[in-house]
């Protein structure tokens, strides 16, 4: 829960919006963790659309020289 | 010079060498036999130490030694072995230490279905039979890579349909290329290294190696056995995607998926972005619901707790108490008034009585009570001698003598 966010890969932070979403779902929590897992989860989807929205393919290639070059 | 020699002296004996130097070089001088492709079924197959080749090609009735030096023994891409059926292509020559003619072979080939099909079918058995192709061996591809690794041909249209197709369905990864030749005789090592340079890297989750179609003998280097087995090796999954639909290497079957083509080996390595997008903005959807309800159910869950909070108010009970006090004091100042009222009557009651048998009403008719100077009541005359102050009590008031004498 105390990973920043904007560090999160998009199939981390997916995933983890999987289980709040089902962490949710289940009851059994206090209003105050609802609505701390719900802000986590809002960011979360954000998240996961951001960078839907920004990708960009990036590629590489590794030269005769050994080195790694965008291409 | 033998020729000369076996003219110009007939009658001296040759010597072995020069006889076998003779037989050789009539070999040497008939063209057929510098150029000659043979048919038989090989036996007695050896590969020395040094790599050269030696073997018996025969047939029902004849036998032909056969040796194929170590170069031309490199450049096959199998061995034979006993009983094959091949056509081998030379010159016919003596081995003069051995006495023997024999076929100095450059070239082999399986008679009958082209050696490359037969190459094929037993290195496959063989690794079939090793369990490099289980499928228990197979890894699971991510369902979402960060970075593939690509081991193709740097310029080809297959990179370039491998690009696109990532580029459109999960623009997200990030993509290595290790560019490698991927047909002649380099291309097997060249493979080799750049799949596990690539594999050998942290960042890669999955590998793809891919070559655009051709022809079997183009797409060969894949039927490599040192391709084929560093592909087994490889840690992260490898998608193979070589050829058009139809082709199949061993590779192929040794990867831990085989895709048709370069363009659906990326696509067997993503996901598609068209169908991600709508499960992130479910799933969001899903939380805004949830938290709607949960809030929902919470806030009837407050209410209803007030209701009963309403019903265990200590006000209420205050309130019944304080009704109930209320009415004890209003029942005890009654109780308490009539006890008074009753109480004053009997007070008058009895002081009517005293009244009637008191000193007053005897005062009244007349009679007088004596005190001396100490309040003592005078009874008898010798209580009192002359001088002596008294005081006399009669109805209405009292008033003082003095006794003059007794």
């Amino acid at each position: 829960m105390s990973v920043d966010i904007a560090e999160l890969s998009f199939e981390a932070a997916l995933q983890e919006l999987e289980t709040v979403v089902a962490q949710l779902e289940s009851g059994n929590l206090t209003l105050e963790a609802s609505l701390t897992l719900f802000e986590r989860g809002q960011k979360l989807a954000e998240r996961c659309n951001l960078q839907l929205e920004q990708a960009g393919l990036r590629v590489e290639q590794l030269t005769a020289d050994g080195e790694i070059v965008q291409r | 010079m033998s020729f000369l020699r076996g003219v110009s002296s007939e009658s001296e004996p040759w010597s072995v060498s020069e006889l076998t130097g003779y037989i050789r070089e009539l070999f040497a001088i008939d063209f057929r036999l510098q150029d000659v492709e043979v048919e038989g079924e090989i036996s007695n197959f050896t590969q020395a130490r040094s790599g050269h080749l030696y073997f018996t090609l025969k047939d029902a009735n004849s036998q032909l030694k056969c040796v194929m030096w170590r170069s031309g023994a490199e450049r096959l891409r199998l061995l034979p072995q006993d009983g094959d059926a091949v056509i081998v292509h030379g010159r016919i020559s003596i081995y003069e230490a051995g006495g023997i003619y024999q076929l100095y072979a450059d070239t082999l080939q399986p008679a009958g279905r082209g050696d490359l099909a037969l190459a094929f079918e037993r290195l496959k058995q063989q690794l079939a039979d090793e369990g490099l192709f289980a499928e228990t061996h197979k890894k699971p591809i991510p369902q979402f890579p960060r970075k593939i690794g690509i081991v193709t041909s740097a310029d080809a249209a297959a990179l370039r349909d491998i690009l696109n197709v990532l580029a459109r369905r999960w623009p997200l990864v990030e993509v290595l290329i290790a560019p490698t030749l991927v047909q002649g005789n380099d291309a097997p090592p060249q493979i080799v290294r750049a799949l596990q340079w690539l594999d050998g890297r942290d960042d890669i989750d999955t590998l793809i190696i891919a070559r655009g179609g051709g022809s079997l003998e183009d797409l060969w280097a894949f039927n490599d056995e040192r391709v084929v087995r560093a592909v087994f090796a490889a840690q992260h999954p490898v998608i193979s995607g070589v050829g058009h639909e139809v082709d199949f290497t061993i590779t192929d079957f040794v990867a831990d998926l085989r895709a048709p083509t370069p363009s659906a080996a990326a696509e067997l390595a993503t996901p598609d972005i068209a169908e991600i997008r709508p499960l992130v903005t479910a799933l969001q959807n899903e939380l805004v619901v949830v938290m709607t309800d949960e809030l929902a159910a919470k806030r009837s869950e407050v209410q209803t707790l007030l209701r009963h909070l309403g019903h265990l108010s200590p006000r209420s009970r205050l309130d019944s108490h304080r009704q109930r006090l209320d009415m004890l004091h209003g029942r005890f100042l009654q109780t308490m008034t009539r006890k008074l009222e009753r109480e004053q009557n009997r007070l008058a009651l009895l002081q009517a009585q005293l009244a009637a048998v008191g000193p007053l009403a005897t005062l009244a008719r007349g009679y007088a009570i004596v005190r001396d100077e100490n309040g003592r009541i005078v009874r008898r005359a010798d209580q009192v001698t002359g001088g002596d102050e008294l005081t006399v009590q009669v109805q209405d008031g009292q008033f003082a003598v003095t006794v003059q004498q007794s």
